[in-house]
C-alpha cells in the first residue's frame, strides 16, 4: 500500500507561532513609527506564551515519531528544551525592553530579533535532520549577531563582529561535518546516518572526521574550550540585556542539538566521541575556573564561569543515553535561571547602559542595594554549587552521571575546578558584604526587572529544595525518539 | 512527635521574618533569635527525652522521600554519637547569641544567618542519608563564612575566604566518593540510594574502601581539624566575632570527628584499622603541635584556637584506638570541648568588649576589676587541663585509658598533652587576669545580667558531667560499644556477616596494636 505523505505541522507550531509573531511585530514596529515599545513588548510575549502553551500540548503527541519527511521529532525532549529557551526568551525580552528603554536606545526591531532568535533555538531542539539542525543554528545566530550590536556602543558593535566573524567560521566547520557525514553515509537524516553507521567495523574515517568537524561545531557554540575564546569578549561587549538571554538560551539549545545528534546519529560512534567530549568538559571546566579568576570585569567573569558550565554539562554527557541526557537537561535549567538572574542583577547595578560593570563597582552593594545584593549572592552560591540552591542539584546530577559511565576521574576534577570557582564567586561576595561603599552610587530600582530576577531567584531556591519537581519530567524527556 | 525535625527546623522559622520585615528594630531581631534558639533548646531536651539510651541502633528515625527517583530521602535519626551533639548545640547556640548581642552592625542579617547555623547544624548531626548530610554540611559554610567576613575583626575577609575555600575543597572529596557509593548502591543493590544503611550492606573491594575511606577522611580532617590540615583555623577563630568562635569551636568542629564516626567507621571498617595506628600518630602529633604552639601566642584567641587543635587531637586519638573506652571518650570529649572552649571563647569575647585588645600583654590584673569574667574564664581553663570534678577530666581520662590499651607509646605521648595544656592554659590566666594592672584594664564593668545568664549553664553543665558522668557515658555507650563491635567483626568473624569485603581481608594486613575487646562498658564511667 503505498501512502501519500502526510504533511503534518503539528509538531512545529509553537515554531510558527514565534515566527508569525515575530514577522508581525516586525510589520507593526516599521509601519507604525510611533508605536508604543510596551504594546511591541506584551505582543511578543503573548507570542512566547502561545508557543510554550503549543509546547505543551506536545507532551503527549501520539503521531509519528518524527514529521516533515523525517526532518523534525516530536518528542519530549524537544518540548522540555523549547520550554527552557522560551522560559529565557520571556525574560530576555522584559530584560531587553527596559535595558534598551533605559538606554534611549529602543528599537522596534529588537522584538522580532529576540523572537526569530528564539525560534531557531526551538526549533535546534526538534530538528531530526542536520540540515535542518543548521538552518536552525544559523536562524539563532544571526539574529544573535545582531542584538549583540544593538547598541551604538563601541564595545557592543566589536563584539557583534567578532560573534559574526567567529561564528561564520565555526558555522563552516559543522557545514563541512555534514558534509563528510553525506559523504560516509548518504543521507542527513539524523537516523539514517546512525543506521547506515551501525554494525560498520571499516570505513570510518570520514565518519569520524564528521564526528570530529560537527563536534567542533557544537563546541563553539556552547563555548567549550578550546573552542571559546569569541565568549568573554562578547559577552562583555554585548549589551547586557542580550547577554543574559544569549548565555542561556543559545548554549540551551546548542546543548540540545548536541545531545541529539550524538546520542542518535553518532550513538554507533559512542565509544569514540566519550573520550572526546571527556577532554572538552576536562578543558572547559579547568579552563574556566582557573581563567574567572583573574577577570576583573563582572560581565566578563560570568564569561568564563558560563565556559566551566559548559564543561560541566559535558561531564554529565560523558554518560551517554538518558541517564547523561536527563542531568544535562537540569544542569541547563538551573544554569539558564541562574545566569539569566546573575545577569539581570548585572543589568540593574549598571543602572543605565555599560557604566558599570567592574568588579569594583560591587564594592559596599550591600549596604547601598541590599536586595540586589542578596539576589547576586544567591546567584553565585548556585553558580558555584553551593546547598540549598539548583546548582547544586544540577552539579550532583551531571557527577553522578559522570560516575555512572566511570568516568569518576571527570567528576573529580569538576569537584576541585569547583572549589576554584568558588573563590571568585566569593570575592564578589566579599565586594558586596564586606567592604564599606566608596561612595553614593545609583542603582536601578524599577520593578518589573527586579520582580523577573526575583522570580528567577525563587525558582533556584525551589528547584535546589525540591528537585523531584522536574527531575520527573526530565526522565521522560531524556528518552529520545525517532 | 517528629522531634528531629522540629529540633532542626524550629529556627529557620525566624530566617524569612528576619529578612523580609524590614522594620523591625534591632532589639526585636535579637529577641526573635533568642526566644526560637531557647525554644530549639526545649526541642532538643524533648529529644534526649524520647531517646532510649539502651539501644545502640538508630533511634526516632523519620523517613521522607526526597527524590525518589535516585534513591534521595530526608532521612534523619540520631544514636549515642550525635544525640549530645544535637543538645550541645541548642544549648551552645544561646550561650553565643548572648555573648554576640551588643552586636549593632546589621543586626537582623546577623540573626538571620545565626539561626540558619543553626538549622543546618543540628541538621548534619541529624542526617542518616549521606546526601542530605552533605547538603547540611556544605551550607553550613555561607552562614559561618559571612559571618566571619561581615562581623569579624580586621582580617576577617582573609580568614573568611580560607576557611570556605579550605573545607570546600575537603568536602569536595567526600561528595565525589559518595556518588560513588550510590552508584555501587544501584549496582549492588538494584537500586541508587543514598541511606547509609544500606550503604554499610555494600561490599567493596579493599582497595576501593581504602581509598573512599581516604576520601572521606581528608575531608572530615580538614573540619577537625587534623595536623596538617589545620591552618584555616587559628586565622577563622581569631577573626571571628565572638558568636562565631563559638560556633565554631564548639560545634563545627564536632562536625569532623562526628563524621569520621557516622561514616568513616561505618562504611569502612576494615580501612578504618588499617589505618588506625597511622591517624593515632597523626592525632598525637596534633596534640603536642597544637600544645606547643599555642604556648607561644600573645593573643589569647588566638592560644585558644591552638588548643582546640590540640584537644581535638585528642578526640582523633580516641576514636581511633578503637576500644569503647577510647571512642566513648571521644565522644564525650567532643561535648566537653563545646562546652569549655565555648565557654572559654565567652569569656575573651567578654574581654574584648571592654578592654579592646586580645593581646595578653596589654591586659593584666584583669582580676582585681573583673572578677566574675575572671572567675569564668578560671573555671573554663581549670576544665580544659582537665581538673578532676569538671568535664573534661572524664572524656580525657578515657581517651588515654583507651590510648595506653591501644599502643602505650601513643597513650604517653598525649600525656604530655595534657602537661602542657596546664601550662599554656594557667601561664594565659596569669598573664591576663594577674600581675600589674595596665592601662586598658582600669574602670571596666564586671559581668552584667545577660552574660551570668549565659555561663552559669554552661558551668552547671560542666560541673554535672565532670561529677556524674553517667548522664552522658550511659547514652554514649551502647553505641560505640556496636561501633567497636562492628569493625572488629571485620577480622574476628569472617563468616556470618553481611557483604564481601570481611572474606577479603587481604594477607598482608596486620591488626591494630592490642585492639581492646568491647567488654564492659558499664565499668567504663569512673
Amino acid at each position: 500500500m503505498i501512502r501519500t505523505p502526510a504533511v503534518d505541522v503539528g509538531p512545529i507550531v509553537p515554531e510558527l507561532i514565534l515566527v508569525g509573531v515575530a514577522v508581525v511585530v516586525l510589520l507593526v514596529g516599521v509601519i507604525a513609527r510611533r508605536v508604543e515599545p510596551l504594546a511591541l513588548l506584551y505582543g511578543s510575549l503573548a507570542g512566547v506564551a502561545g508557543a510554550a502553551a503549543a509546547s505543551i500540548t506536545l507532551w503527549d503527541w501520539d503521531g509519528a515519531p518524527t514529521v516533515l519527511a523525517g526532518t523534525v521529532a516530536a518528542d519530549r525532549f524537544g518540548v522540555v528544551v523549547r520550554l527552557i529557551v522560551l522560559g529565557s526568551a520571556a525574560i530576555g525580552l522584559i530584560y531587553g525592553h527596559h535595558y534598551f528603554e533605559r538606554s534611549g536606545e529602543g528599537r522596534p526591531e529588537l522584538y522580532a530579533l529576540v523572537l526569530f532568535a528564539t525560534s531557531g533555538m526551538t526549533l535546534i531542539a526538534v530538528a531530526a535532520d542536520l540540515i535542518l539542525v543548521f538552518l536552525a543554528l544559523e536562524i539563532l545566530s544571526l539574529a544573535l549577531y545582531v542584538l549583540a550590536g544593538f547598541s551604538a556602543r563601541l564595545g557592543s558593535v566589536e563584539a557583534a563582529m567578532k560573534y559574526f566573524l567567529l561564528g561564520a567560521f565555526s558555522s563552516a566547520f559543522f557545514l563541512f561535518g555534514v558534509a563528510m557525514a553525506y559523504g560516509a553515509t548518504g543521507s542527513t537524516r539524523l537516523v539514517a546516518i546512525s543506521e547506515s553507521l551501525a554494525g560498520r567495523t571499516s570505513g570510518l574515517a570520514l565518519a569520524l572526521t564528521a564526528m570530529g568537524l560537527l563536534a567542533i561545531g557544537f563546541a563553539f557554540k556552547v563555548s567549550a574550550v578550546p573552542f571559546h575564546m569569541w565568549t568573554p569578549d562578547v559577552y562583555q561587549g554585548a549589551p547586557t540585556a542580550i547577554t543574559a538571554f544569549m548565555s542561556a538560551g543559545t548554549k540551551v539549545a546548542a546543548f540540545a542539538a548536541l545531545m541529539r545528534v550524538f546520542n542518535v546519529t553518532l550513538q554507533p560512534l559512542t565509544w569514540d566521541w566519550r573520550p572526546l567530549v571527556w577532554v572538552l568538559a576536562a578543558l572547559s571546566v579547568i579552563a574556566g575556573s582557573v581563567l574567572a579568576i583573574a577577570q576583573t570585569d563582572i560581565k566578563r567573569m560570568l564569561a568564563y564561569s558560563s565556559i566551566a558550565h559548559a564543561g560541566f554539562v559535558l561531564t554529565g554527557l560523558t554518560a551517554a543515553g538518558e541517564t547523561g541526557i536527563s542531568s544535562a537537561l537540569y544542569y541547563l535549567i538551573a544554569y539558564s535561571l541562574t545566569i539569566l538572574g546573575a545577569f539581570g542583577v548585572v543589568m540593574l547595578v549598571s543602572a543605565r547602559g555599560e557604566r558599570r560593570t567592574s568588579l569594583a563597582s560591587y564594592t559596599g552593594l550591600g549596604r547601598r542595594s541590599p536586595v540586589l545584593a542578596g539576589l547576586l549572592t544567591l546567584f553565585l552560591l548556585s553558580l558555584a554549587g553551593i546547598p540549598p540552591t539548583a546548582g547544586f542539584i544540577a552539579k550532583v546530577g551531571v557527577f553522578s552521571a559522570a560516575t555512572e559511565a566511570g568516568a569518576w576521574a571527570l567528576a573529580l576534577i569538576g569537584v576541585i575546578a569547583s572549589v576554584a570557582a568558588a573563590f571568585f564567586y566569593l570575592r564578589v561576595i566579599v565586594l558586596m558584604f564586606m567592604r564599606e561603599p566608596e561612595g553614593e552610587e545609583e542603582t536601578d530600582e524599577t520593578l518589573v526587572p527586579k520582580l523577573v530576577v526575583g522570580v528567577a531567584a525563587a525558582s533556584v531556591l525551589v528547584l535546589g529544595v525540591f528537585p523531584g519537581l522536574v527531575l520527573g519530567f526530565l526522565d521522560q524527556a531524556a528518552v529520545l525518539r525517532w | 512527635m517528629p522531634w528531629l525535625t522540629a529540633v532542626i527546623f524550629l529556627p529557620l522559622i525566624g530566617v524569612p521574618v528576619l529578612l523580609l520585615w524590614r522594620g523591625m528594630t534591632d532589639a526585636q531581631a535579637r529577641w526573635l533569635a533568642l526566644v526560637l534558639m531557647v525554644a530549639d533548646l526545649i526541642v532538643a531536651f524533648g529529644v534526649l527525652g524520647a531517646f532510649d539510651a539502651a539501644l545502640s541502633g538508630y533511634q526516632l528515625v523519620e523517613q521522607v522521600d526526597w527524590v525518589a527517583s535516585v534513591g534521595l530521602s530526608y532521612l534523619v535519626g540520631i544514636d549515642g554519637f550525635s544525640v549530645w551533639l544535637v543538645v550541645l548545640t541548642a544549648f551552645m547556640f544561646p550561650v553565643g547569641l548572648i555573648a554576640s548581642w551588643g552586636t549593632t552592625h546589621r543586626v537582623r542579617a546577623f540573626m538571620a544567618l545565626s539561626l540558619l547555623l543553626e538549622t543546618v547544624v543540628i541538621g548534619s548531626f541529624c542526617a542518616l542519608d549521606l546526601l542530605l548530610f552533605f547538603v547540611f554540611f556544605e551550607a553550613l559554610l555561607v552562614p559561618m563564612f559571612l559571618i566571619i567576613g561581615v562581623w569579624g575583626s580586621a582580617r576577617r575577609v582573609y580568614a573568611s575566604l580560607k576557611f570556605f575555600l579550605y573545607t570546600m575543597l575537603g568536602s569536595a572529596f567526600i561528595l565525589v566518593s559518595t556518588l560513588y557509593l550510590w552508584f555501587q548502591t544501584s549496582e549492588q543493590l538494584g537500586r541508587g540510594s543514598f541511606d547509609i544503611r544500606q550503604m554499610e550492606q555494600l561490599s567493596l573491594d579493599v582497595s576501593v574502601q581504602r581509598w573512599l575511606f581516604v576520601a572521606f577522611f581528608v575531608g572530615f580532617a580538614v573540619k577537625v581539624p587534623i595536623f596538617p590540615l589545620h591552618t584555616w583555623l587559628p586565622d577563622a577563630h581569631t577573626e571571628a566575632p565572638t558568636k562565631g568562635s563559638i560556633v565554631l569551636a564548639a560545634l563545627l568542629l564536632k562536625a569532623g570527628p562526628y563524621g569520621i564516626l557516622r561514616f568513616n567507621l561505618d562504611l569502612f571498617p576494615e580501612a578504618s584499622k588499617y589505618f588506625a595506628d597511622a591517624i593515632g600518630v597523626l592525632a598525637v602529633i596534633g596534640i603536642v603541635y597544637g600544645a606547643v604552639v599555642a604556648m607561644m601566642q600573645s593573643d589569647v584567641k588566638r592560644l585558644v584556637a591552638y588548643s582546640s587543635v590540640s584537644h581535638m587531637g585528642f578526640v582523633i586519638l580516641g576514636i581511633f584506638t578503637l576500644t569503647t573506652e577510647g571512642m566513648s571518650g571521644a565522644v564525650v570529649q567532643m561535648v566537653n570541648h563545646g562546652l569549655s572552649t565555648g565557654l572559654l571563647f565567652f569569656a575573651i569575647g567578654m574581654l574584648y568588649e571592654r578592654t579592646h585588645t586580645r593581646e595578653m600583654g596589654e591586659m593584666g590584673g584583669l582580676a582585681r576589676v573583673t572578677p566574675w569574667i575572671a572567675a569564668t574564664f578560671l573555671v573554663a581553663t581549670l576544665s580544659s587541663i582537665g581538673l578532676p570534678g569538671l568535664n573534661n577530666f572524664v572524656g580525657e581520662f578515657l581517651v588515654i585509658l583507651g590510648a595506653f590499651g591501644a599502643d602505650r607509646w601513643l597513650g604517653a605521648l598525649a600525656v604530655t598533652g595534657v602537661v602542657l595544656g596546664a601550662v599554656y592554659m594557667l601561664w594565659a590566666y596569669q598573664r591576663t587576669f594577674q600581675g600589674p594592672s595596665t592601662e586598658r584594664s582600669r574602670n571596666l564593668t564586671d559581668m552584667l545580667p545577660r552574660e551570668w545568664a549565659a555561663v552559669v549553664p554552661v558551668v552547671a553543665a560542666m560541673l554535672v558531667i565532670g561529677v556524674y558522668p553517667k548522664v552522658v557515658l550511659e547514652r554514649v555507650n551502647p553505641t560505640t560499644d556496636g561501633a567497636v563491635r562492628w569493625v572488629d567483626s571485620v577480622e574476628i568473624d569472617q563468616a556470618g556477616l553481611p557483604g564481601g569485603l570481611r572474606a577479603e581481608v587481604q594477607p598482608e594486613y596486620r591488626p591494630p596494636a592490642g585492639a581492646v575487646a568491647a567488654s564492659g562498658a558499664e565499668e567504663v564511667a569512673p
